[in-house]
């Protein structure tokens, strides 16, 4: 339950008893990928697949080999987990930021014009600027959102799904205008200096130090959700705005602000680290829909930041596959879109009272019955 | 100039006429106390179901198709937004990644991994006898594609269920209090379903229409975010159908600029017009505040 007793009583018990929900999600995601592997079995056969090739295809392509798991799963699963964190933040308080994809294409964006702007500096000015000012960027697209819902009452769900297509039209105007590589042949911008290259964690392979930064923000926000000030007043406005802002004299609108700008923040991290180790320049289809598969991932996780580690690892690795069954048995990837939604419907059937809050309770709070119940 | 003009006029119908279409449904659903995130993903497999339909030619079994993907699409939705209470922002989302999911494998599973230029036959416009003869006015409105006269019937019939009839009544007392219709022996869940499956089907035609009267093709994600900007449409028309349809002749005019500004040789860049429409949906939405919005009370909210 994330009502904030049950919560703060929990963290009295202490030990190692506060990680157990994110075991017991973790536990919950690996059943669930299971069955989402029978599905995708089910579904290949009555399409006409081999479906023992393309399952050895995804396999193979995923966690089956070092190569495969290092250089493509976790790759993959860097951007998946930052927005995948933005998402279940926001979520969590009940703020609908849909605005994931936007944010992370207005985050590279930004660290890319950044990067050309100061390529003369050294790496270890410009590597963290460009991060940062990814983040910021991000973080300002997402202001918008926040913006709009305080001051004008705009639902977030609505305007975050907006300001995707306009920032995808944004950064389509900037691969053709301002940032066009200079023979003007391809929508695309220059190359970034190298200095702003991220350097790579495991030698021979393409696993860049990002995904580090994806999983050290997935423990920070564990922590600060569960002890901080700050992740009490996220959790009390997502469990009931109208009890947090009367009985928690809770400021809703200045903690919706900063959720956003955080939300927005993450997702721009993880545009800007895309730019930063894997494509090294700015193209206009930069995220095959990162900000989206990202709600499945929050969603799945229970909205726990260690769990969304853990399916932002499985979603990587599904993504990964589906490419590589595509090549090998010509089955379409996007059929992984397909199967990550009906995970989440599953999952919300399961849940029965269907709310994400009562997912997290279902997964995580409802193996705990004497933390959720003190005497 | 009046050529432009007119033209321009036209193009603002035909671009408002399944936006109009899906919003109306959404329109319908919201005020039973209902937001149907998943309409982009009904517009979507609208469009997808016309295209299975008309593979026989036949534009009449397009729409019948791309109305029943509708409609199944909704039935999804309503099985767990309604009969089991989930989350409807949490559910909506879900259909959509289904729905483009699906789609997006179903089309090169059939059609190959390129997709490459399907066309299929396009119903042309049906000039209405006279009524088309009026200059100006005339072509805009009564020289259109099939579509647009199913909009003209829906909005005055919508207004006459919603508020001259007893059902009507009911379906807007859930989306203010349903609890109390309840003890009025109102089955709340039931009208939400029926609500769901009528914009489910109005949904499927709008995305019918932009394969079967307007592009005459099918793209993965063809939708492009209209079922999102008709639930827009549905605040800006303050939940009125009236309201509603000029809401979507406002966006479909937003979306034509582009035809005029180019008639005048005025140069921008493109993607200034792609982004237009839904600038102007946040534009516009951000107006309306401060004003008496008129939202069901219970919109959101399970039953």
């Amino acid at each position: 339950m994330s009502d904030p007793i049950s919560d703060r009583a929990r963290s009295w018990i202490g030990g190692w008893r506060q990680v157990r929900p994110s075991l017991a999600t973790g536990a919950a995601a690996a059943v669930v990928a299971f069955v989402s592997l029978a599905l995708l079995w089910l579904a290949l056969r009555l399409a006409g697949f081999d479906a023992s090739l393309a399952l050895g295809a995804l396999w193979r392509g995923s966690f089956g080999n070092w190569y495969a798991l290092t250089s493509s799963t976790f790759v993959r699963a860097t951007p998946l987990v930052l927005t995948g964190l933005a998402v279940a933040v926001a979520f969590r308080a009940h703020v609908w930021n849909i605005g994931a994809d936007g944010q992370l294409l207005i985050g590279a964006a930004v660290a890319t014009a950044v990067g050309l702007a100061f390529g003369t500096a050294p790496a270890w000015v410009l590597l963290p600027l460009a991060l940062v000012a990814g983040a910021v960027g991000g973080g300002c697209w997402a202001a918008i959102a926040a913006l709009l819902r305080t001051r004008f009452g705009v639902l977030e769900v609505i305007s975050t799904i907006m300001l995707n297509f306009v920032a995808v039209d944004l950064v389509g105007y900037l691969v053709r205008g301002p940032l066009q590589e200079p023979s003007h042949a391809y929508p695309q911008s220059n190359p970034i200096p190298a200095a702003m290259h991220l350097p790579m964690l495991i030698p021979g392979t393409r696993l860049h130090w990002g995904f580090v930064a994806g999983a050290t923000a997935a423990v920070l926000l564990w922590w600060g959700m569960r002890s901080t000030a700050a992740g009490f007043r996220v959790r009390a406005i997502g469990a009931n705005a109208d009890a947090a802002r009367v009985a928690g004299r809770i400021d809703v609108a200045r903690t919706t602000t900063n959720v956003l700008l955080l939300s927005g923040a993450l997702s721009g991290l993880a545009g800007a680290i895309e730019v930063c180790g894997v494509t090294f320049a700015l193209y206009e289809n930069i995220s095959p829909g990162y900000g989206y598969t990202a709600i499945a991932v929050a969603l799945l996780a229970g909205l726990d930041p260690l769990g969304v580690l853990g399916t932002g690892i499985l979603f990587g690795g599904l993504e990964a596959g589906a490419l590589s069954m595509q090549r090998e048995a010509s089955v379409p990837s996007v059929v992984v879109t397909a199967i990550e939604a009906a995970l989440v419907l599953l999952l919300l059937a399961l849940s029965r009272r269907g709310s994400a809050t009562s997912i997290i309770s279902r997964f995580a709070g409802a193996r705990l019955p004497s933390a959720e119940e003190p005497s | 100039m009046t050529d432009a003009l007119t033209s321009c006029l036209e193009a603002s119908v035909r671009t408002a006429t399944p936006l109009a279409l899906a919003a109306l449904g959404e329109l319908l659903v919201e005020r039973a106390g209902v937001i149907n995130i998943g309409l982009e993903g009904i517009v979507l497999g609208g469009a997808f179901g016309a295209l299975l339909g008309a593979g026989g030619n036949s534009l009449t079994i397009g729409f019948i198709a791309g109305c029943a993907a509708g409609v199944a699409i909704a039935a999804l939705f309503a099985l767990f937004a309604v009969t089991m209470r989930a989350d409807q922002i949490i559910t909506g989302t879900a259909v959509n990644l289904l729905v483009l999911g699906l789609t997006g494998a179903l089309y090169r599973g059939l059609y190959g991994a390129t997709g490459a230029a399907l066309t299929i036959p396009t119903t042309g416009s049906v000039a209405v006898p006279l009524l088309a003869r009026i200059p100006v006015l005339g072509p805009t409105l009564f020289d259109q594609p099939p579509p647009t006269y199913l909009v003209y019937l829906t909005v005055p019939l919508l207004w006459w269920w919603l508020y001259r009839t007893h059902s009507g009544l009911a379906v807007r007392a859930i989306g203010e209090r349903p609890d109390s219709v309840r003890v009025a022996g109102i089955d709340a869940h039931r009208w939400r379903w029926m609500t769901l499956l009528m914009s489910g089907g109005l949904g499927g035609v709008a995305g019918a229409t932009l394969v079967l009267s307007q592009s005459g093709t099918f793209a993965e994600g063809m939708s492009a975010g209209r079922g999102f900007i008709a639930i827009a449409i549905v605040v800006l028309g303050r939940w009125r159908p009236m309201g509603v349809a000029i809401a979507s002749l406002l966006f479909g005019a937003a979306s034509a600029l582009q035809y005029l500004f180019q008639a005048m040789g005025w140069r921008a860049p493109y993607q200034l017009f792609l982004a237009l429409p839904y600038v102007l949906t946040l534009l516009a939405l951000a107006g309306l505040a401060g004003r008496k919005i008129e939202a069901p009370a219970a919109l959101g909210r399970a039953a």
